[in-house]
């Protein structure tokens, strides 16, 4: 029946199917949020590149780097985190959603050590337009990171206790989908703040 | 084939059997009925109220406006004693020139975010959604009921922002920097205008939830039988809107964010440097922004939006036609078609609004094009619906009557649009009169008359009573005279030059000799806004005490009309099996017989023999 998006696989309930659909749209939504925002960046940059070059070459690439590598590992643990979900092995499940939070707390803390050496130099968003952007982007991604954040833990909380093993999978199917779309955006984010150089 | 089908259909009910048949409990308190529900018939009234009683500070708004045009710096008659309190006047009650950027402001944003978005998606959306797709909710009440929880605060805010300091936020609905960024520029640029962007983007916020709601419920919770394709077009209006919303309204929020940004760390994204206000003292603290980012991200979003305000209207005017007309709707894939067209190209014309922004004229003229594509599939459209009234036995009841108004005001709008879409001719009327005139037409004109004929088809299916039909076609006849007294001779002022936005055209001498037109719009528009209590009093008498209405007063045959009036929470008894299309008038019955079939009622697809 074309009434209803084909199920992905048996066992799957449609109000998942339902959610899954609702999640994807979401983060349709989501990746234009930031599309207006790199949007903005670009047309600011290509308007004072040296400006651009100079400001930034006061961030920390280091930290960075550390960051990028905490939010890859932890899409690594939540995709983890899933796969163990789908297969009932619930034990696994909560280490694995653990160590994701862990490293998505590990990516806050070194932002915070990253914006209060900023302030510390005196430099916030009314410093120049390059800060305001760069402030704007990476805040705006750490709300999201803290909003993941939330919603791990309620997951991890649902994972000890002993709840039916399908409902959890749905909800960890959902929330991995979110965290990699975070993970996603910073990919873009590291780049085009930290390494990018125009001639 | 019919087996084929019929076992197609069963199979699919199975399949519903488990999650849809089954009906939740009814809501149990006071509170979970009317304040916290679920239920979207609900949550779509509680959008209609409250958008009412914005469209009535809008509307109040709108008679401030216009007796300042008329009679520049005379006291405001009675309104002026409550407004004093909210706006800048003088102290013989006259309006201050700040003042009247304030209400021009407000009116412009309440009726666009707070009136219209609300009552076609919120309120229309809502209650038909679900109820054309045969369901008993949307596929997340909770977001739905969410949604409205935002918008609500959304409009405690934009209400609260008259009462701050310095007032409201008088950068005008469309908030261009550096006016609307630099609290010293303008009285309402400070504290008003930071109201205005956490407002807005609340109100983005529960869009975005509404949109991906829709979207969901329309693609997965159809009945069984319910292909897209015999989709009523009101619910294929609010699947193409919602795709707007959810992919062009998060880009709005950025827009607001990054303002947000400036206000509130004193950063200057949309400050250029050198920026100065008097004398030699420098704005912003760094420059380097670009004010006209702001009206690319703006525009992205609100030239869209202007079609998340008009796509509704086309879906509720192609039912009300096929209704009244008795016939199936002309070309229902081709208007399906153009409603996509109009979305694809939606996305690559905002440039439009920005012709005089001194941008590349190459830039200019691929903008041009693109605009002007646009009047391809809106004609299609106009021309379908006069296609669908030819040779149809019309019945002019007002729903009608309304859907009729929407045909010809979107005319006239569309066409000046054009007009102003032609980049020579827009630089002559871009800022002038002439765009106030387009834009009402196709909003007002437009959106609001299907509005108005969409609740005053859907009132039996919402309270279960019958509005009163004589009070309907006068509140119709008065409204459609005056919009057109009011807003025809705003086509002239603007050729004549005259500006939008300025508090006093007896200021300028070229402006005086047509001041006497002026006069004659704002004496109309005072009826035209009186004669609205005429709708207001009909509509909340007839919800109390108006005539029991039949499950199906207007022999229509989508879903809706199989269930009783007012519709029972659980929307359908059993979840209904659908045969056919939704136009099925006419055309396909024997002498004698009722001349429409309901979508679910059994037999063969007419559509399907050829
Ligand atoms: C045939 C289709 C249309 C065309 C070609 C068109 C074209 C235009 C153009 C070129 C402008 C900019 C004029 C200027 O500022 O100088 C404009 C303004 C506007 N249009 Fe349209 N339009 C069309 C349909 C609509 C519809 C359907 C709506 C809403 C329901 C709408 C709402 C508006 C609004 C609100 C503005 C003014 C925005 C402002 O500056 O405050 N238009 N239109
Ligand atoms: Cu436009």
């Amino acid at each position: 029946m074309e009434n209803v998006a084909a199920l992905p696989h048996p066992g799957v309930s449609l109000q998942h199917a339902r959610a899954k659909f609702g999640m994807w749209l979401f983060l349709g939504s989501e990746v234009m949020f930031f599309a207006g925002f790199i949007g903005a960046y670009i047309v600011l940059r290509s308007a004072n590149p040296g400006l651009f070059e100079r400001e930034f070459a006061q961030l920390s690439r280091p930290l960075a780097a550390i960051n990028t590598m905490f939010l890859i590992a932890s899409s690594l643990t939540m995709a983890l985190a899933v796969y163990s979900s789908q297969h009932g092995q619930r034990e696994k499940v909560g280490n694995f959603l653990m160590a994701t939070i862990m490293l998505a707390c590990g990516f806050m803390v070194i932002k915070t050590i990253e914006y209060t050496t900023k302030f510390s130099h005196g430099i916030f968003p009314s410093t120049s337009v390059p800060f305001a952007i760069y402030y704007t982007l990476t805040g705006f991604h750490a709300l999201h990171v803290f909003a993941g954040i939330l919603a791990l833990l309620v997951l991890w909380g649902r994972a000890q206790a002993p709840a039916s093993a399908t409902a959890m999978a749905g909800a960890c199917e959902l929330v991995g989908l979110y965290w990699h779309l975070v993970d996603l955006i910073w990919i873009f984010l590291f780049p085009l703040l930290y390494l990018l150089k125009f001639p | 084939m019919i087996e084929a089908h019929a076992a197609a259909v069963s199979g699919g009910a199975a399949e519903h059997a488990h999650d849809e048949d089954h009906i939740h409990p009814p809501p149990a308190t006071w509170f979970t009925k009317y304040v916290w529900t679920y239920d979207h018939k609900t949550i779509g009234k509680q959008y209609l109220f409250t958008a009412m009683f914005f469209g009535l500070i809008g509307g109040l708004l709108a008679m401030l406006i216009r007796w300042q045009l008329a009679y520049p710096g005379q006291p405001v008659p009675w309104l002026g004693s409550i407004a004093k309190a909210m706006f800048f006047f003088d102290d013989n009650g006259a309006i201050l020139p700040e003042g009247y950027n304030q209400m021009v402001t407000m009116h412009g944003t309440i009726m666009i975010f707070f009136v219209v978005i609300p009552i076609i998606v919120g309120a229309m959306g809502n209650f038909l959604i679900p109820l054309h797709v045969g369901a008993r909710d949307v596929a997340f009440p909770f977001l739905n009921a969410l949604s409205y929880w935002l918008y609500l605060p959304a409009s405690v805010i934009i209400f609260a922002s008259f009462f701050v300091d310095k007032g409201a936020a008088a950068a005008g609905w469309t908030s261009y920097p550096p006016l609307s960024a630099v609290a010293e520029m303008a009285p309402g640029s400070g504290l008003g205008q930071t109201f205005w962007l956490l407002s807005v983007f609340l109100l983005g916020f529960s869009s975005i939830v509404g949109g991906l709601n829709f979207l969901t419920t329309i693609i997965t919770m159809r009945a069984p039988g319910l292909t897209m394709w015999r989709l009523p077009l009101v619910t294929w209006a609010q699947f193409v809107t919602s795709i707007f919303q959810t992919l062009a309204t998060p880009v709005l929020a950025s827009a607001v964010c990054l303002m947000l940004v400036d206000k509130l760390t004193g950063s200057s994204l949309f400050l250029p440097a050198g920026l100065h206000l008097t004398g030699d003292k420098a704005v912003g603290n760094s420059g380097g922004g670009s004010a006209l980012m702001w009206q690319h991200i703006f525009w992205f979003y609100s030239h869209p939006a202007v079609y998340i305000l008009v796509l509704p209207g086309m879906g509720v005017a192609s039912d009300l036609l096929a209704t009244f007309a008795r016939k199936p709707i002309f070309g229902y894939k081709v208007m399906v078609f153009s409603m996509s067209g109009i979305i694809g190209l939606g996305f690559i014309v905002w440039g439009h609004h920005m012709f005089v922004s001194g941008m590349n004229p190459m830039v200019g003229t691929s903008f041009m094009m693109a605009t002007m594509l646009i009047a391809l599939p809106s004609g299609v459209k106009v021309f379908n619906w006069l296609a669908t009234l030819w040779g149809g036995n019309i019945r002019f009841t007002t729903p009608m009557l309304c859907a009729l108004s929407f045909v010809a005001m979107f005319i006239i709008g569309g066409l000046s649009g054009l007009f102003m879409a032609a980049t020579p001719v827009d630089i002559f009327i871009h800022d002038t009169y002439y765009v106030v005139a387009h834009f009402h037409y196709v909003v007002f004109g437009g959106t609001l008359f299907a509005m108005f004929g969409g609740i005053y088809f859907w009132f039996p299916k919402m309270f279960g009573r019958m509005c009163n039909e004589t009070l309907a076609k006068l509140h119709w006849a008065v409204t459609f005279i005056t919009f057109n007294a009011v807003f025809f001779p705003m086509h002239i002022l603007g050729e004549g030059g005259h500006m939008r936005r300025i508090a006093d055209p007896t200021n300028y001498d070229f402006l005086l000799p047509l001041q006497p037109m002026n006069v004659f719009i704002s004496i109309s528009a005072f009826v035209l806004g009186a004669g609205q209590f005429i709708f207001l009093g009909n509509f909340f008498y007839s919800m109390f005490f108006g005539p029991k209405a039949d499950p199906n007063p207007w022999q229509s045959n989508t879903l809706e009309w199989t269930t009783p009036s007012p519709i029972p929470y659980y929307n359908y008894e059993k979840i209904p099996t659908v045969y056919r299309g939704p136009y099925e008038y006419s055309t396909t019955v024997a002498e004698g017989q009722a001349d429409w079939l309901a979508q679910s009622t059994p037999g063969a697809d007419p559509a399907e023999h050829h």
